[in-house]
Parts: structure tokens; C-alpha cells; sequence
């Protein structure tokens, strides 16, 4: 059995006007330390996925379990990054970071210890005192990402955290990011609707279909650089040879799903 | 360009300076004068017998009549009952205004049932029930002080509600992402992220609650600022009525400045974490 096992999974959206079908008979398997990234059109129910997986939302039928217990249980193991950063203009770098552990009473010198890790691994010790306005967009998802990572969460979930950089920062931003949890071996779910970034930083791909969402296709994303090395960073993953083949075969996916 | 070496500033830069500091100047002395120029045409007006003094008083008349007052003890007696009862509305108007505000933003049923109260409310004119707070409760500063919290708390609570629940839902999603509960959204993320709304509502609330002050003072005191205009004009001692409106500037220029000085050391503390 995987790490996160979700099955069955059903959700709607409820107006006045009458109900939504947003997610339909959804299964996932990911197993310990994996990269998934789930790319689907706008309004395919991704960032609802995500809120279900994270037990911010109830689901309304199926399950959703890591390690065999349901999500409702085990709350504080999952880290959620969105799109973006939503540092505290008012509160320091370092008060930022501490939010997640001030809410759930675990400052203690070990916690502060790790933060002063992360800070010094990430290059923003010397901006540990900064407010946020005066960093970059960069700096601010990293921070955001210690924010997440001292919390020692056990499964990290990605609502399209890059998508508010702009391009040179995103593919610089994605190597960081991605760097940072492989070392620290997270298991992720990331979703996008950027087909190049979900085929540079995953390890699987699962295309979700217009609503109501579901699974259309999985995808194992196994690439080799030109010269026989294996990527180590979705930058190097850009110019692998099997790259340009995911993508052609995961934009089809979508189109197919568009001319429905 | 050659660069000032004693403090590293380029020329254009010392002349974007200086320019600074002219204009800055310009507009203190012209503040200046025109005070200065109102004074001497009021005062002088009045000598030549073009207004009549016993009317319209003059700054000399004033500046007397401040002085025998706080001789007599009259000006600290009257001006310190206006400044207690001011303070005692702004504070109840503060306290309620972010107690009620919090209330309709943890439960969005209350704040839907209390919406619409809430605007009439605010909209009523207030000076209208100053009378039957009179009856209700007698001519004392009870009234004075219901009156003055009257005027300005209903918009308190819309303002602050407002401000509450346009707070990005994302900063409070966050919270709960964290693990956070509502408490948390509401101490880490709405009360700290509003208080620039806050500040700014103290600056109209002060004004206000002074209005509400004077007019409850009009219709019920026995001392205050608001009562010696009333009584000076009954008894044709206008000298005592624009000497209290003046006094009344002052202290609407003073408690305006104290929040103001709020207001600067709040950002100034966010500008000294570097």
C-alpha cells in the first residue's frame, strides 16, 4: 500500500442554482518520497483535490488515507504551499516562518535550531529580519517553503506555487524548491497546469480531465540527458530527450479532452 | 559628478535635498502667516470699530478671557469635563466597535441577521435621539457620553466588519493550513492585518465622538465646553463662547497629533526591523 492512498473520491460544488459535480471516482497511489504532479485544464477541480487531500474541505464520498489513516486524523503531517506566498507583510521573515509553530505551541530550541538550519541552507540568514516587501519574489517562496518545511510535514502538497513568479524566476524558483524536498525526501503532490514544469519536476503525472475531474491518464516520467546522465534539477530535466515526447503526449491528452 | 566625500551624497542628490527642505519651508511659513494675517485682521477689525468686539470678541479678548478663566479655575473645570467625557466615548466606541466587528465576523449568521439594523442605524441622525437619552437616562454625562458613542459606534462596526471580511481569504486559508484554528485566523491574521483600518478610525472617531460630545453637552450638561457655549451665548458673554471654540481647536489639533504619533511609531516599527 502507498504512503497516500486516495480512493473513490467524490466531490461537488453546491450554488443556489443547483450542484457541481467537481471530482468523480478519483484514485491515487503515491508511495514514500515520490514527486506527483497532476496538470489538468483550469476548472478541473485540482486545487478542490488538493483541499480534500490537506482536510480542508470534507470529502462527500471515497476516502483519502496516509499510511492507512484518514486524512482528518493526521492534519498537522501535511504541509500546503499555494500559489502564493501570503508571507504577513507585518511580521519578519523569521516571525513569518514561525507562524506554523507559534499556532500549534512548538517553539522550542530544537524547532528554532532547525529553522536556523533551513535559513542558513536557503540563503536568507541575513534576511531572517526583513520584512517581506523587501525580498524577492524567490526569497518570499523560499521563506514560504521554511515556513511549510518546520513543521516537519510528512507529505507536502503544491497548489501551483510558481505560477505567480515570473518566468526566469519560476525555472530558477522550481530548481530551489525542488532541490530543497528532494534532500529533505518529502513525498509532494503538485499540481499545475503548466505541462513543462509537471514533466521537469515530477516522477509521475496524472492528467485530470474538464470537470467533472477525473483521471484521464498516468504518465511515469523517466528522463535521460543527452549524454546519458540522469537530471538533477527540473532545469537540467528541460533538455532530456524524452522531454519534448511527454509534453507532445500530455498536450494531446488535453486536447483531446478540449474537443470533447 | 563629483560626489560629497563627507557623506557620500552626489550634488544632484544635496540639490533634490535642499529643494526638499525649501518647499517644506515655504508651506510652514505660509501656514504661518495666514494664521498670523486672520489674527491681525480680526484684532484690527475690531479696534476700528469695522466688527463689533462684543460680537465677533478679538484675539486680545480671548487671550484675556483664557487667562482670567484659568485663574479662576472655570477653563480647567470645563475644558477637563469635555476632555474626560471625549476620552471616555472614544475608548467605549473603540472597544465596542472591534467586539462587535469580531462577533459578525466569527458568525456570518449573526452578521447577516445584524446588517441591515446596523445600517439604519448608522444612517439615523443621531442628534435626534440625543433628547430621549435625556429622558432615559437624565441630564447628567451619562447621557453625554450615550449620545457621543451613539454617533459614532454603528459605523465603527460596519467600517471594521468590512475591513475584516475583506482581509484576502487566502492569509486566513492559510492559517488553516497550518493547522490553525479560527482563534488563530482572527489574532495572527485579522486583527494584526487591520490595523492601518483601525488607526484610520481612530482619526474620525476622535472628531466624531468631540461632535457628540458638544451636542450632547448642548442639550444636558451642567459643565463643559459644550454647556459654556450654550450658556455664553444665552447670557451674551461671547467672549466665552469663541473662547471655548477655540479651545476646541486646540484640543481637536492635540488629540489629532497624539494619534497621528500612534500611527507613525506603528509603521516606523515595521520600517525598524531592518
Amino acid at each position: 500500500m502507498g504512503f497516500l492512498t486516495i480512493s473513490r473520491l467524490e466531490y461537488s460544488y453546491h450554488t443556489m442554482n443547483g450542484e457541481t459535480k467537481a471530482l468523480s471516482d478519483i484514485n491515487i497511489e503515491v508511495e514514500k518520497g515520490e514527486f506527483l504532479a497532476i496538470v489538468g485544464p483550469s476548472g478541473c477541480g485540482k486545487s478542490t483535490l488538493l483541499h480534500l487531500i490537506a482536510g480542508l474541505l470534507p470529502s462527500e464520498g471515497g476516502s483519502i488515507e496516509i499510511e492507512g489513516k484518514p486524512v482528518s486524523e493526521s492534519r498537522r503531517s501535511i504541509g500546503y504551499m499555494l500559489q502564493r506566498d501570503h508571507l504577513l507583510e507585518w511580521r519578519t521573515t523569521y516571525e513569518n516562518i514561525l507562524l506554523g509553530l507559534e499556532i500549534n505551541h512548538m517553539i522550542n530550541e530544537k524547532s528554532k535550531a532547525r529553522i536556523d538550519e533551513l535559513l542558513a541552507a536557503y540563503g536568507l540568514s541575513a534576511f531572517k529580519d526583513v520584512l517581506p516587501r523587501e525580498l524577492s519574489g524567490g526569497m518570499r517562496q523560499r521563506a514560504a517553503l521554511i515556513r511549510t518545511l518546520v513543521m516537519e510535514p510528512e507529505l507536502l502538497l503544491l497548489d501551483e506555487p510558481f505560477s505567480a513568479l515570473d518566468y526566469q524566476t519560476r525555472l530558477k524558483v522550481a530548481d530551489d524548491i525542488c532541490g530543497i524536498l528532494r534532500k529533505e525526501g518529502k513525498t509532494a503532490v503538485l499540481i499545475t497546469h503548466d505541462i513543462s514544469e509537471a514533466v521537469s519536476i515530477a516522477d509521475r503525472v496524472i492528467v485530470l480531465t474538464k470537470r467533472p475531474g477525473k483521471i484521464k491518464k498516468e504518465l511515469e516520467i523517466c528522463l535521460t540527458l543527452p549524454d546519458g546522465r540522469k537530471p538533477e534539477t527540473p532545469f537540467e530535466a528541460r533538455s532530456a530527450v524524452e522531454f519534448g515526447r511527454y509534453y507532445n503526449k500530455i498536450w494531446k491528452e488535453l486536447m483531446d479532452d478540449e474537443g470533447r | 559628478m563629483k560626489a560629497d566625500k563627507s557623506n557620500g551624497m552626489s550634488a544632484a542628490q544635496t540639490e533634490y535635498l535642499k529643494r526638499c527642505v525649501r518647499q517644506k519651508r515655504i508651506v510652514r511659513m505660509w501656514q504661518w502667516l495666514l494664521l498670523l494675517l486672520f489674527l491681525f485682521l480680526w484684532e484690527g477689525g475690531a479696534r476700528l470699530g469695522i466688527i463689533n468686539a462684543f460680537v465677533f470678541s478679538s484675539p486680545v479678548r480671548i487671550v484675556k478671557t483664557i487667562v482670567s478663566m484659568s485663574k479662576d479655575g472655570m477653563l480647567w473645570y470645563h475644558t477637563g469635563i469635555t476632555l474626560l467625557e471625549t476620552f471616555a466615548s472614544f475608548f467605549l466606541i473603540l472597544f465596542l466597535g472591534i467586539g462587535c466587528a469580531v462577533l459578525l465576523w466569527w458568525n456570518e449568521t449573526l452578521s447577516k441577521v445584524f446588517e441591515p439594523y446596523l445600517v439604519v442605524l448608522n444612517s439615523l441622525p443621531k442628534s435626534a435621539l440625543a433628547p430621549v437619552f435625556i429622558v432615559w437616562l437624565g441630564a447628567n454625562m451619562k447621557t453625554i457620553i450615550v449620545a457621543a458613542v451613539s454617533v459614532a459606534v454603528f459605523g465603527s462596526i460596519l467600517t471594521l466588519y468590512h475591513s475584516f471580511s475583506e482581509m484576502e481569504a487566502d492569509k486566513v486559508m492559510l492559517i488553516y493550513t497550518l493547522g490553525g484554528t479560527k482563534k488563530d485566523a482572527l489574532s495572527k491574521v485579522i486583527l494584526p492585518g487591520n490595523i492601518p483600518t483601525l488607526i484610520s478610525l481612530m482619526k474620525v472617531n476622535l472628531g466624531l465622538s468631540l461632535v457628540g460630545v458638544i451636542i450632547g453637552e448642548f442639550l444636558a450638561a451642567k459643565a463643559g465646553l459644550g454647556y459654556l457655549i450654550i450658556y455664553g451665548s444665552q447670557v451674551f458673554k461671547l467672549d466665552w463662547v469663541i473662547t471655548s471654540i477655540v479651545l476646541l481647536c486646540l484640543i481637536s489639533a492635540l488629540l489629532y497629533q497624539g494619534i497621528s504619533r500612534i500611527e507613525r511609531r506603528n509603521t516606523r516599527s515595521e520600517h525598524a526591523s531592518h
